[in-house]
């Protein structure tokens, strides 16, 4: 099948093994000349380390990768980028205060006698780039002034700017507008054309089943689906990604739900520059429920959570704990209030790393561990060997550095520190992320014991596993706004329909 | 934290000698440099030269305490220096003129009101810098190099560059026991030591056993985190600003009482070495690390080394670059030993944890 598409890189047995997980359990990839190989999976299904891997980022434990045939070994990005391999990761990495021309060439300057830059050839080309992503971005114009959407074709232009033979464009129009998607898919079939390798990776799917000739699916770290686009349907996707034993954690713990517990009325928090982040979203919580809070990167879910845990100022509407008004503008004002996060970034938002076990579980109450100013250690030791124990926490010594931890032992610390506060909402942000299948199904049994004690639980996800497996009800997300409500038994591809971005013609460009 | 590791050994945890040696290593160079001084120079055994050694560090220790907190939140206070000349100056100020309130009328003030009242004029520049660092959003370092010009140009404004002589106070009025701060003793120790010792047990104390500690601790380890946790980040700064500014008023107060003069100039630089006995007793510039206690140490090796080093007749060039060598030495091998406390941690995890 691949006469027309020769294998230009392929992987095979692809093996990488991080502290604590294994990304990837032999993994073959092959990438096909002329042809847009589409890579799909859930989050933390191993998309992001084998492309990682592919460009020369992060080494392989075991297995090799060919090219053309031949075992090479990338060392650095730079073996990577020698071997013609460009990529254009999911995050922006670029410079704000340099101008559009400094960024295509950073690291890569044209430079007369590689000291003076020719400031005028970079331009130049900078403006051609630009003329082929049909742009009116001007090469000296200072990056931070350009929309997120145009950043995003800047980054693309920057891979574009070295002659690759092989392209990787991880999630590369989650903040584009329909117009630029269309432009983007124009020069995608341009460089099919000239014979380049493209690796394409999305959660949209029917952008995937648009632009791909060969799709590849991703499951826990092992490939679940594998063909040519031909006869490819959202249903056969959702299938592959998910699997069909979605129902395994199920909602086994059937229990009467209490009264309503938590209601968020009319949030919105406005997005600089116009328009909202989160639009006039309403939801609703009841006792003993776990309503799980769908969307894709970008609709806006973690910023709702964060104007329940006011953490942004600018954000406007109410929120009601049992029927109680919270008026409180500061985070600890609503952990009394019985609200509690456990945010989606442990290492950013949720641990502090260099403090002990025990310091990270007590630190939302140490107050209330206190007595008037005075914190009795004998009673702090207690109270965290308490909860290490409730979670069946795997630590040593609670007295180790947080860090020493692995994922999920450090979620479950996480977990911990909010439940001390004896939270009646609890509030999680991607509360699988980055932990491996094993601590998964156990944070999942966790959560839905806590339900069936009472707790209300809102969580967010973009893993539609996740969601189907875990919620009692289903609220879905998309541009800031709810776009639908469903039963957790609901069909998959009702889901994911409700969480596509309406993208709007962009008037702005 | 480092403390906590050795301080709750488990029977599981294989003793790691290297480890203890290097966290013990603050004190190891306390014994080193006074071993050194004990036998090579003379009279440096004798109970003179301790109470001198210990009024010389416990100026900057003072100091340091302050400096240590400021630093866990991952800030820096660089006007204490300024503040201490501040400080004194107002110090000078009420003892010899008084405040003169209109209609010919001046109030004085006694010994324990100037303190009180110099006091406060050091926890109001900290809160200066505080508000600064909080609500403007400053850079700490920006906000305190500010104020280092502003309060030393306001301490040369009130005397008009000149020094406040005489400062023996006046019994009509309650101040004549100013000078003892500085040179009175307390059952054979001098006053400012006893001030010193309780300061440090409370500081202590704070750092360990109370919230606050905790929350200052959580802010400098990860700013982000705490504030999501409920840590009020912005009130834990504010005090630990003020704390900095109490310290340093206290160092103006005890100064200008040894002297009997305040000096527009004084406390030039006593920032620096504030930091650097922080630094020395292992206090983690990038913030959330580091222990009052350490801090103590360290100012003691860098207060012997330098007494020592000029008993020995060492040129005070020389002195300046030994100095310099010791902190730089102490960063060097805090950097190693973190590495490998994180490693054996993460040993020790990965084995007891599955």
């Amino acid at each position: 099948m691949s006469e027309e598409h020769p294998t230009g890189l392929s992987i095979r047995g692809a093996v990488k093994v991080y502290p604590g997980t294994r990304a990837l359990k032999g993994v073959d990839f092959d990438i096909r000349m002329g042809a847009v190989n589409v890579l799909v999976g859930e989050n933390g299904a191993g998309k992001s380390t084998l492309m990682k891997i592919i460009a020369g980022v992060e080494e392989l434990t075991e297995g090799e990768i060919l090219l053309d045939g031949e075992p090479v070994t990338f060392r650095s990005k730079d073996d990577a980028v020698r071997a013609g391999i460009g990529i254009v990761f999911q995050e922006l990495n670029l410079f704000a205060e340099m101008t559009v021309a400094e960024n295509v060439f950073i690291g890569r300057e044209r430079a007369r006698l590689g000291i003076d830059i020719d400031g005028d050839v970079e331009a130049e080309q900078t403006t051609r780039l630009m003329k082929r992503l049909e742009q009116k971005i001007a090469p000296d114009t200072v990056l931070g002034h350009l929309r997120i959407g145009q950043q995003q074709i800047v980054e693309i232009a920057k891979a574009l700017a070295q002659d690759v033979n092989i392209l990787i464009l991880d999630e590369p129009t989650s903040a584009l507008s329909a117009h630029e998607v269309d432009v983007l898919f124009r020069v995608i079939e341009d460089l099919k054309r000239q014979g380049v390798g493209i690796v394409y990776i999305s959660h949209r799917l029917e952008e995937l089943i648009r632009i791909g000739d060969y799709i590849t699916v991703l499951r826990d770290g092992e490939i679940t689906g594998e063909r040519s686009m031909q006869g490819v349907d959202i249903p056969w996707i959702v299938r592959a990604m998910i699997g069909d034993k979605s129902k395994d954690f199920a909602s086994a713990l059937n229990h009467e739900f209490g009264p309503e517990a938590f209601r968020a009325e009319d949030v919105c928090l406005p997005r600089p520059g116009g328009g909202f982040i989160v639009d006039h979203l309403s939801l609703s919580v009841r006792a003993g429920e776990v309503l799980g809070l769908y969307g894709l990167m970008g609709a806006g879910r973690t910023e709702f959570l964060e104007c329940v845990m006011a953490q942004h100022h600018g954000s406007t509407g109410r929120y009601y704990v049992y029927g109680e008004e919270l008026r409180s503008p500061s985070v600890a004002g609503r952990i009394r209030k019985g609200i509690a996060l456990v945010p989606e970034d442990r290492k950013r938002d949720g641990l502090v790393q260099i403090m002990s076990i025990r310091e990270n579980l007590t630190l939302s109450s140490v107050r209330r561990i206190a007595r008037l100013f005075h914190l009795d250690p004998a009673r702090e030791i207690k109270k965290a060997a308490e909860y290490i124990k409730r979670l069946t926490i795997k630590v040593s010594n609670p007295e180790n550095p947080v860090s020493s931890l692995s994922g999920g032992n450090q979620q479950k610390v996480v977990i911990g520190k909010a439940l001390m506060t004896e939270p009646r909402i609890l509030l999680m942000d991607e509360p699988s992320r980055g932990i491996d299948i094993g601590a998964k199904a156990e944070i999942y049994r966790l959560i839905r014991k806590l339900a069936s004690d009472g707790l209300a639980i809102l969580f967010v996800t973009s893993d539609l596993e996740e969601v189907v497996a875990l919620a009692d009800r289903i609220a879905v997300m998309a541009d800031g706004r709810k776009t639908g409500e469903f039963p957790n038994t609901a069909p998959a591809a009702e889901i994911i329909a409700a969480a596509t971005p309406r993208k709007q013609k962009d008037t702005a460009a | 934290m480092s403390e906590t590791i050795t301080a709750a050994p488990r029977p599981a945890a294989r003793p790691n000698l290297l480890l203890l040696v290097l966290e013990m290593r603050t004190y190891l160079a306390l014994l080193l440099v006074f071993t050194y001084f004990a036998i090579m120079a003379p009279n440096f055994l004798s109970v003179d030269n301790a109470v001198l050694i210990s009024k010389h560090v416990a100026i900057n220790a003072f100091l340091a305490i302050g400096m240590t907190f400021v630093i866990i939140t991952g800030g820096i206070d660089l006007s204490v220096g300024s503040v201490v000349g501040l400080t004194g100056m107002v110090a000078g100020y009420l003892v010899l003129d008084g405040i003169y309130i209109g209609g010919g009328y001046t109030v004085y003030f006694n010994t324990i009101e100037i303190v009180a009242i110099v006091c406060c004029v050091g926890v109001f520049v900290g809160w200066i810098n505080g508000i600064l660092i909080t609500r403007f959003k400053v850079a700490p370092f920006i906000a305190t190099l500010g104020m280092l010009y502003v309060a030393r140009g306001i301490s040369l404004l009130l005397s008009g560059g000149r020094t406040f002589p005489n400062l023996n106070g006046d019994p009509e009025y309650g101040s004549d026991t100013f000078p003892l701060i500085g040179s009175g003793t307390v059952l054979g120790l001098p006053v400012m030591i006893w001030a010193l010792i309780v300061v440090t047990l409370l500081a202590i104390y704070i750092s360990r056993r109370t919230p606050l500690g905790r929350h200052i601790y959580a802010t400098g380890g990860n700013e982000r985190s705490a504030a999501l946790s409920g840590v009020n980040v912005d009130r834990t700064k504010l005090f630990v600003y003020m704390f900095s500014g109490l310290m340093a008023a206290i160092v103006g107060i005890i100064i200008a009482s040894q002297l009997k003069a305040s000096h527009p100039a004084t406390g030039e630089f006593f920032e620096l070495n504030a930091i650097a006995a922080a630094v020395l007793g292992g206090t983690s510039m990038a913030g959330g690390r580091g222990r009052i206690w350490g801090t103590i140490v360290g100012a003691f090796v860098i207060g012997i080394l330098a007494d020592g080093l000029i008993m020995m007749g060492v040129s005070s060039f020389w002195q300046m670059v030994i100095k310099g060598l010791v902190i730089i030495a102490a960063v060097v091998i805090d950097q190693f030993q973190s590495r490998l406390q994180s490693r054996i941690a993460l040993a020790q995890e990965t084995e007891g944890g599955r």
